[in-house]
């Protein structure tokens, strides 16, 4: 009993067993659920899921559960994000504890009867557990504010290396803070339309309605939301890459400001499209989204001057290759960074790209086409803010040597040659005809299932060594769970 | 020295990368290649009459994903299947004999009067003019044209005629006396009354409908990839060895999910797309239930596009 009780209390007491936990449910939950589409329904896996586990999947319900399952999905990741956050920054330990106790007992919640009604029939018990689950977790973020405030003296930077203002207020405390109060009014916006739409059941995907020349106000409110979560999960995760790499200097000081500037905009354009703000509301985020990630432009160069002065001590004046092997040397602390750029060219990119060009070329092609560019590139956009939570993972657990490489150069890889190729399955109109596309088809569908089902493989490898490390009396595990200070416990 | 050959190794990794993206880009130059148009097509009769009509009974039904009650008021005719590459290749002949439609560069056009503007963002004026009905030397195109006379290509005459514009959709319906149905119109002749999402009933299988990957004579994922199916190919006999569901709409339309999007005639003000229904070959499942729609510029026209006629009964 004390066995069992001592490993409950590593994963639901320890930073690294909270995030253990997450990560497993979600990694459970994707590869069940991806096994509903893709190849794996062409396969018939999918039909066979179905029966297996009778599930219950009405035609016309489809949106409604694909619905439950991305906000399941974005709860643990938000959970993540919430127990790095609180190990990382310092505040008090009751609303420490208050929040990850909301929002682990929120997401589980959430996840497991969300799921349950969606796949498995309409039990209005579990839908009512789901709604209350996600509640919670609101209310986690109320109280992770307040725990971040940061105007009170406690909080005030005490070296100079960090931005903040003349008083002594640290800037980055205030991003994280902006992020946070963003992230919880932006989670308001999204939940009035939801009431709205999920009372009656009409719900939609925003994807399916975007050459509507009207939209009602609620509509607006719905893609805007879904817009702004990713965008804001994004930030709060640069800002946490940032503080795990002591992110500083000048550098640091350009960037808070930026970020914090940034995602007031950022918001305000995207809560504008309910207000008659709404005809420029994407120039008000255009405005808002460049700062941000001029941010995390200053981010990538800070991290990347400081692996390349660390990995190269050794020369007197390193030359080029041994700059880059230098910076390459650790994919763990290289990949994060490496992530933010390659998402330029997969999400960033595409999207300006479409944006410029919409009427000339996208709106040219049937509405299905312009779909997979927004379906695709959001979820090219999710895909890369797990691969740069799972390869901080990989550093905060500790991995080393030949493990360390084979782990952080597979999930870096394999996650972007499948973004590579969904990139170019999106746009594959661009090059090549309808009745031409099915070699070009193969091909990427074969790349992404190869990417994606590596980084699943290596991710589920890493879950099933952690599995068998809490067997074991003196495990790992058992190693974390002593760790008591909580910006160690974030740290390898 | 192990670890540091493994060093180099990893180092490479960056580089190899960039090489299979750029392998990518490769692969899709070379994609540009083998189509369905050049493919060998197997030849079926499946004894479905494409010149039948039948009627729809006004009333009400349940429409849309979340079965709302609507009535028409109006009973209406519709064709028993999309209309066929024999049928629209005909059309082109007579039409292109009579002056209704006319070769201009590299495509057949005829007069459409326009559209109301209305200055909506994105919305794109149609105004009264010539418009492409089909493209003339377009390879996945399913007909053959010499300079004077447009024949069927070997093997898909009875296939639903594809590559054809909405204008050319409509024209073709212009032309008879005939009109494209509405959405609602095309949704109650695929579904019936009971609210069911599929035109057969409650659930979909691949020998229930041509979509994508569901296995057909017709489609070769290593190669072309998926080909349109003969009209009322789903009729429950076996074809090649490949059995199929008899599977008609409740009022004996077949066809009505996959195969081919088809055209309605439905104009949203402000909007100059014009809307598909029914999902089509390239279609994964979830386009293929009764309420899904697609939508595209009038002019546009691919080869999992094509349409159906409705008249007064």
């Amino acid at each position: 009993m004390l066995t069992i009780r001592q490993r409950l209390s590593y994963l639901f007491g320890s930073t690294k067993g909270l995030i253990l936990v997450a990560v497993a449910m979600i990694g459970l939950e994707t590869a069940l659920f991806g096994m509903l589409s893709g190849p794996m329904a062409e396969l018939g896996v999918r039909d066979w899921i179905v029966r297996s586990l009778g599930m219950q999947l009405l035609p016309a319900e489809r949106e409604g559960r694909i619905i439950i399952l991305y906000h399941t999905i974005a709860m643990g990741v938000i959970a993540i994000e919430t127990y790095i956050i609180t190990a990382l920054l310092k505040m008090k330990t009751f609303l420490r504890t208050a929040v990850r106790t909301l929002i682990t007992v929120g997401y589980l919640v959430a996840m497991i009867s969300g799921m349950g009604f969606a796949y498995w029939g309409h039990n209005w018990a579990l839908h009512g557990l789901y709604i209350a689950g996600l509640t919670l977790i609101f209310f986690a973020g109320v109280l992770l504010c307040i725990a971040l405030w940061p105007w009170d003296r406690a909080y005030f930077v005490t070296t100079k290396a960090y931005a903040h203002t003349r008083n002594g207020v640290d800037l980055e405390r205030v991003a994280f803070f902006t992020t946070a109060l963003t992230t919880v009014i932006s989670a308001l916006f999204g939940a009035v339309p939801g009431a709205y739409f999920g009372n009656g059941f009409r719900v939609f995907l925003a994807e399916n309605i975007i050459r509507l020349p009207e939209k009602t106000g609620f509509q607006y409110a719905v893609i805007g939301h879904l817009h702004i979560m990713l965008a804001l999960i994004a930030i709060m995760l640069t800002l946490i890459i940032g503080r795990w790499l002591d992110f500083k200097g000048i550098l640091h000081k350009i960037a808070m400001p930026l970020f914090i500037l940034g995602t007031l905009v950022l918001n305000l354009g995207v809560w504008g499209v309910v207000t008659p703000l709404e005809p420029i509301a994407h120039m008000i985020i255009y405005v808002g989204a460049t700062p941000a990630m001029l941010g995390a432009l200053m981010l990538v160069i800070y991290g990347w001057d400081e692996l390349i002065r660390e990995g190269s001590q050794g020369f007197v004046k390193p030359n080029a290759i041994q700059k880059l092997r230098a910076l390459l040397h650790d994919p763990l602390r290289f990949g994060p960074l490496w992530q933010m750029v390659f998402m330029n060219f997969t999400v960033s990119g595409v999207g300006i790209f479409v944006a410029v060009r919409l009427d000339e070329i996208f709106r040219q092609w049937p509405a299905r086409e312009e779909r997979l560019i927004l379906t695709g590139h959001w979820h090219v956009l999710s895909g890369i803010i797990a691969t740069i939570i799972l390869l901080y993972y990989g550093d905060m657990i500790g991995l080393k040597g030949l493990v360390r490489r084979l782990y952080g150069w597979g999930v870096i890889v394999f996650s972007d040659l499948a973004f590579a190729a969904v990139t170019v399955y999106e746009l594959k109109r661009l090059v090549v005809s309808e009745s031409a596309q099915q070699s070009l088809v193969n091909t990427v569908l074969l790349l992404t299932d190869i990417g994606l089902g590596t980084v699943l493989v290596i991710l589920a490898l890493i879950l099933v060594w952690r599995l068998l490390d809490l067997f074991r009396r003196q495990g790992r595990w058992a190693e974390e769970a002593q760790q008591s200070d909580p910006a160690l416990e974030v740290k390898a | 020295m192990r670890h540091v050959q493994f060093s180099s190794i990893c180092e490479m990794i960056p580089r190899l990368t960039w090489g299979l993206f750029c392998l990518l880009g490769l692969l899709g130059l070379s994609a540009c290649r083998s189509s369905v148009a050049e493919a060998s097509v197997l030849s079926v009769d499946t004894s479905i009459d494409p010149e039948a009509w039948v009627v729809i009974p006004a009333g009400p039904f349940l429409a849309g994903q979340f079965n709302d009650q609507v009535t028409l008021t109006h009973s209406y005719t519709i064709m028993v299947t999309d209309v066929t590459v024999e049928q629209y290749t005909r059309f082109l002949n007579q039409a292109l004999a009579d002056g209704f439609v006319k070769i201009e560069a590299d495509q057949l056009v005829g007069f459409y009067p326009g559209d109301p503007f209305h200055g909506a963002k994105h919305e794109e004026a149609i105004s009264p003019k010539n418009y492409p009905f089909v493209p003339l030397n377009d390879p996945a195109s399913p007909f053959t044209f010499d300079g004077k006379i447009f024949a069927p290509r070997s093997g898909l005459s009875n296939h639903p005629m594809t590559n054809v514009s909405w204008f050319g959709a409509w024209g073709y319906c212009r032309y008879y006396g005939y009109r494209l149905p509405t959405g609602l119109e095309w949704e109650k002749a695929a579904r019936g009354i009971d609210g069911r999402p599929y035109p057969w009933g409650w659930d979909l299988t691949k020998a229930n409908a041509n979509f994508y990957a569901s296995g057909d004579p017709f489609e070769d994922m290593r190669t072309y990839g998926s080909g349109t199916t003969p009209v009322g190919f789903y009729n429950g006999e076996t074809y090649a060895g490949f059995a199929t569901l008899d599977s008609p709409s409740p009022y004996g339309l077949y066809d009505m999910a996959g195969n081919v999007w088809q055209w309605v005639s439905d104009i949203t003000p402000g909007m100059h797309y014009r809307f598909m229904r029914g999902g089509s070959k390239d279609s994964y499942p979830p386009d293929l239930r009764v309420w899904v729609t697609n939508n595209a510029t009038p002019s546009y026209y691919g080869p999992g596009t094509g349409f159906r006629c409705v008249r007064e009964p």
